[in-house]
């Protein structure tokens, strides 16, 4: 039985956040009714000229700035051709030999394994039209909308090895085009579609296997199911004496499988050549600078600052930079509550906060507790008036807005912490009075019994006493 | 290098054009008479010369991103064979 390696390159296409198309001044707004964000370019009426969109071209030079890749001085449009209504030029206009974006590439985290993923390029070019094949008696209905609409097509080289890198690679990207404010990421209308090259060989083997390439992923979940089951079918045929056929496959999140769509053209078949009616792309090094100067403070910086700044740990800064959202979120309540605090911060964020997100499926865009809030319920517990308990609580009320700020919450409903140690010491005298078997119990050897103290004490001020003052309390009562 | 009929009926196929067996021979010809211009081309030695994208030697002019169409869409459609919907009817495509 021989040991399997798993190839796998993706290649994404991004919806570039424009407001107009790349070859023409229509909207790009999603959502339109059919047709009428379509016009005689877009729909390829005879005598119409391209003409690039700048913002498009300044899209690509934030990404390749972002994944350190070269931006070539010179690239050049080149026609795609294939037959497909919804295409109705019967040529795509992309890049072919000269692409914009050339190498660079994404550190990616599977757990504590940290890997580079190379990119290979990624190029300008625009998307097709949508095809509608129900309901309109035995016709497929075309809409056209979507043509023309900007997409930066990302390439990998085949390094990941396992579905769960894939997925990892495609959440670090979709993570970062959002980031450098690119690319909407909207999976469900199509703004972030992955296709993944899939390829098994016996470990060992220096050649690769047959790919086959799983076209339109559009959710993670899928990805990683796809993946796996053509990983496992691709086993199976070679096991059992078949050779792999190239070809492109699409996946059924009904059935989990993937099942071949048509053997795939030869990239012979596209007949790819100049267009003709696209001069050369320059973009020389001011524009470049220019770009430079507009790109936000990248995640990867901003992981090693976190890391420097606050004191956290690696696998921290990297979790609080996973997304803009949460990046943001987290500078701005540094910002409210103090570089002191930052570490108590991110392990509110990463804990509680995540937690009762991840429960009501919201983004931290969208969270109930702003990030001022959150910093001032983490001020409260760093100057002591109130226990990390207590604290939990107001972080509730918080959420349910039974108030606007932790202080308010903590007024109205009586949570300051207990502090005057008379006050304490009165309480636990009593306890100690009602509970004369566990002081027997801890005097006779048993450190349980002053767990057990401690609890009653805490529970007689309803948690309100400050637990590190009854303990030091309770320790020199009995002693003495 | 000179095509085959073979190789013609594969081009047209890519192109979508029906060539009957009388016109995929003229087509042939002509189509090797073009290859024919391509070989002169090539005996002249262009080592060192960066290839062209284009006969013109300028630069590609950049647009604003402004949106600067409005829908004209009934215009267009009215023009179209079969329509429905606001969509362009085609006949059925199988994957």
């Amino acid at each position: 039985m021989s040991q399997w390696e798993v190839v796998i390159g993706l290649e994404t296409h991004a919806q570039l956040q424009t407001k107009s198309k790349i070859f023409s001044g229509s909207s790009i707004a999603f959502g339109a009714e059919p047709n009428l964000q379509a016009n005689a370019v877009d729909i390829a009426l005879p005598g119409v000229l391209p003409v690039l969109n700048r913002e498009a071209v300044v899209c690509a030079i934030k990404f390749g700035l972002a994944v350190g890749a070269s931006i070539a001085p010179r690239s050049v449009f080149a026609r795609k051709n294939y037959f497909y209504p919804d295409l109705p030029k019967g040529y795509q206009i992309s890049q072919f030999e000269i692409p914009v974006v050339q190498g660079g590439g994404l550190s990616i985290r599977v757990g504590e394994h940290e890997k580079f993923v190379h990119l290979t390029r990624a190029h300008l070019e625009e998307d097709a039209g949508k095809s509608l094949h129900e309901d309109f008696h035995g016709r497929t209905g075309i809409d056209l909308n979507r043509a023309g609409t900007p997409l930066l097509e990302i390439v990998t080289e085949p390094d990941m090895r396992s579905s769960a890198e894939a997925v990892a690679y495609a959440r670090a990207l979709h993570a970062l085009v959002q980031w450098i404010g690119i690319c909407d990421g909207n999976m469900q209308e199509g703004s972030f579609r992955c296709d993944a090259n899939v390829s098994v060989r016996p470990v060992g083997q220096k050649e690769f296997g047959t790919r086959r390439e799983i076209k339109n992923l559009n959710s993670f979940r899928f990805m990683q199911q796809a993946i796996d089951f053509e990983v496992q079918w691709q086993i199976n045929e070679i096991t059992e004496g078949r050779a792999i056929r190239q070809a492109t496959v699409l996946f059924d999140p009904d059935t989990g499988e993937t099942r071949a769509m048509r053997s795939k053209e030869d990239a012979h078949d596209y007949r790819y050549f100049p267009d003709p009616d696209l001069l050369p792309l320059e973009i020389g090094d001011d524009w470049i600078t220019e770009v430079k100067a507009e790109l936000p403070e990248l995640p990867q910086a901003m992981q090693a600052r976190f890391q420097a700044d606050y004191g956290l740990s690696a696998y921290d800064a990297a979790i609080l930079t996973a997304s803009r959202g949460m990046a943001d979120y987290f500078v701005s309540a540094v910002a409210a509550a103090g570089a002191a605090n930052a570490k108590t911060i991110a392990n509110w964020i990463m804990g509680e906060l995540a937690a009762r997100l991840n429960k009501n499926d919201t983004d931290i865009e969208a969270s109930p507790i702003s990030a001022p809030q959150l910093a001032g319920l983490i001020q409260r517990i760093a100057d002591n008036t109130i226990s990390n308990t207590i604290a939990k609580k107001v972080f509730e009320a918080l959420w349910n807005g039974e108030g606007q700020t932790a202080d308010a919450i903590i007024e109205a409903q009586g949570l300051k912490q207990i502090t005057d140690s008379g006050a304490i010491e009165k309480i636990i005298d009593e306890v100690l009075a009602a509970n004369a078997k566990s002081v027997e119990e801890f005097r006779a050897g048993k450190e349980k019994a002053f767990n057990a103290l401690v609890g009653q004490a805490m529970k007689a001020t309803k948690g309100k006493a400050n637990p590190q003052q009854v303990n030091e309390l309770l320790k020199k009562k009995l002693g003495g | 290098m000179s095509l085959t009929p073979e190789d013609v009926s594969r081009i047209a196929l890519l192109s979508r054009i029906e060539l009957s067996p009388a016109e995929r021979e003229t087509t042939r010809e002509q189509l090797n008479g073009i290859l024919g211009f391509i070989e002169q081309l090539q005996a002249v030695d262009t080592a060192g010369i960066e290839p062209m994208a284009h006969a013109v030697d300028v630069v590609q002019r950049l647009r604003p991103d402004v949106v600067t169409e409005t829908d004209r869409r009934a215009e267009f459609q009215a023009v179209a064979p079969e329509t429905e919907a606001g969509l362009y009817l085609v006949p059925k495509v199988i994957e």
